[in-house]
């Protein structure tokens, strides 16, 4: 069964419909890439998701049962991490957990132990100062440590990594994969480099619905669009490449980006073989979830 | 409940750190030192006075201050005391709007109800505790300087203010969840209490009005229960009502 699915989903505010007919399913055990541009909906679906906000139309299921606004129930499945994680800032990091623990109904010693475990795993085991002191990596690493406190089925990060700079970055992304294997991890984000690194499923989302849905595989392999670049050895010999090719290659400073299958390779190659030009570098583009998006955007 | 007692023990945690219970025991105790002190120097003050005055035609005759002088004070300066709790709290639920605190909370699974009637718990029992503690000190200081038995309407008019305080409590809450910023919950239950105040002026509506359990004159009278019995009804039965009607507000506010 699959940890989370959603149905029909439909979100307006005011003239604005941010959601339209979204459907989405989560496979249990993956770390699922939930990817859209800024203000495609990717929070209000969180939100949605997370009861925290009314839907207009469709159904949301968590673990097999129905989120309704307003109740907490289905959150008991979940952990929830926004993008910028707020805390009682005059708790310590522990303080914190323990608050949490006794509100989750946790037992005394299991969240003694937990909390232990998880300050560990974030790095914030010998951090006695109060929250208010924290960085927002130290923050967003509390905030993962809170949201995984009771074994959560689901864990719902929204754009973890956007306010973090690439070691804080790094940390976040290592923690993620750390927890796959205990639970299931939806996470938000427009870095794509993010989703490749980690995710093993990923979903596309564009004028409120969901446009690809797959593994990460699958969706790198249905780029259509082929590429490569060539770096000639003399930039003179870019005029010259580029009065033979014409429309079919385009400029990007040294280097040259040809639109074409490997065919339009090996024609390209033997001209720059028949008329004896050297050249750097010629390389294929690998397809990448950011061409992929890019090409679906357009 | 262990939710709940956990949301309560965070609640009062918050009001430590942050400062606010030692300013809160200040002002209570300031309070309820200034009360029989205002009392006591009362015919110095009017003596330092006395050639000012005379100078302009008013003659000082010997002033007698009692306990009543010192309630009567107490009166005066407990509403001060009351605007400053509400400063102090008409931000407990709005910041962590604003601050997005309650969003983890709620994300734990914890109903909003308990997060709801912990909040207002916490404020009912620190009014109480502070209302006490004002009226300890100055109740300390009038039997060891006066008298309190010629108060004989004492302790109906404490509690009456008592009870006052409570309901202005169960309507700031009331207003936090309606409102989700803190000047809009200042200025909200501020103008419901001035309503009541203006609409005191009418007199057959006053006994109606929960302002009618701060009447002071009640000090002096001895305890009759017609004369609380409407206005109890009214506080009790709006402040109540205003607390149920926050609960499922408060379930659909969005956040």
């Amino acid at each position: 069964m699959d940890v989370l699915t959603i149905q029909g989903l439909e979100k307006r505010f005011g003239e604005k419909q941010v959601l339209k007919g979204l459907e989405l399913c989560v496979p249990p055990k993956s770390i699922f890439g939930f990817i859209g541009a800024n203000g495609a909906g990717k929070t209000t679906t969180m939100k949605l998701i997370l009861g925290l906000l009314a839907a207009d139309a469709g159904e949301i299921h968590v673990c097999g049962e129905r989120v309704v606004y307003g109740e907490t129930k289905t959150n008991q499945s979940i952990g929830y991490l926004p993008d910028v994680p707020a805390f009682y800032d005059y708790m310590t990091a522990k303080e914190y957990l323990h608050f949490c623990g006794e509100m989750l109904g946790m037992p005394r010693a299991e969240i003694i132990e937990r909390s232990a475990q998880l300050l560990e795993m974030v790095g914030l085991f010998n951090e006695t100062h109060r929250i208010k002191g924290y960085s927002r990596g130290m923050k967003q690493r509390l905030g993962i440590a809170q949201a995984l406190l009771h074994r959560p089925k689901l864990l719902i990060c929204d754009e973890p990594t956007s306010a973090l700079d690439p070691l804080g970055r790094k940390e976040v992304l290592d923690i993620l994969q750390a927890v796959k294997e205990e639970t299931t991890v939806v996470f938000s984000t427009h870095i794509l480099s993010d989703v490749e690194k980690i995710c093993t499923d990923a979903a596309i989302l564009k004028d409120g619905h969901i446009v690809m849905q797959g593994s990460v595989s699958a969706l790198k392999a249905m780029r259509t669009s082929d590429e490569f670049y060539l770096v000639p050895s003399s930039s003179d010999d870019i005029i010259r490449i580029l009065t033979a090719f014409g429309g079919e290659a385009s400029v990007s400073g040294e280097t040259l980006v040809f639109q074409g299958d490997e065919e339009k390779m090996f024609e390209v190659l033997k001209y720059l073989t028949d008329h004896r030009i050297p050249i750097s570098k010629i390389e294929r583009c690998e397809p990448s979830l950011e061409s992929l998006f890019l090409e679906v955007s357009s | 409940m262990r939710a709940f007692t956990a949301f309560f023990k965070k609640e009062c945690l918050d009001l430590l750190r942050t400062g606010k219970l030692y300013i809160l025991g200040i002002i209570f105790c300031l309070f309820g030192i200034m009360n029989p002190a205002i009392a006591k120097l009362t015919p110095l003050l009017l003596e330092l006075l006395s050639d000012s005055l005379s100078e302009n035609g008013m003659t000082v005759t010997a002033v007698s201050v009692d306990a009543i002088t010192s309630w009567t004070q107490f009166f005066k300066n407990i509403p001060m005391a009351l605007i400053a709790f509400v400063c102090m709290f008409g931000n407990a639920f709005t910041k962590e709007y604003e601050s997005g605190t309650l969003l983890l909370v709620l994300t734990k699974g914890m109903p909003r109800y308990k997060v709801y009637i912990s909040k207002v718990t916490v404020q009912m029992l620190f009014w109480t505790i502070g209302y006490w503690l004002c009226f300890g000190i100055t109740y300390g200081y009038n039997a060891f300087y006066w008298d309190n038995s010629v108060t004989v309407g004492l302790w109906p008019a404490v509690i009456g203010y008592w009870s006052f305080g409570i309901w202005v409590i169960s309507l700031l809450s009331l207003l936090s969840v309606l409102s989700s910023s803190y000047i809009g919950v200042l200025l909200g239950t501020g103008a419901i209490v001035f309503l009541c105040y203006l609409l005191s002026a009418i007199p057959t509506i006053q006994p109606y009005l929960p302002t009618a359990m701060t009447d002071a004159t009640q000090l002096m009278k001895p305890f009759e229960a017609s004369a609380y019995f409407k206005p109890f009804i009214a506080t009790a039965s709006t402040g109540i009502g205003a607390l149920l009607l926050s609960v499922p507000l408060f379930n659909h506010k969005q956040l």
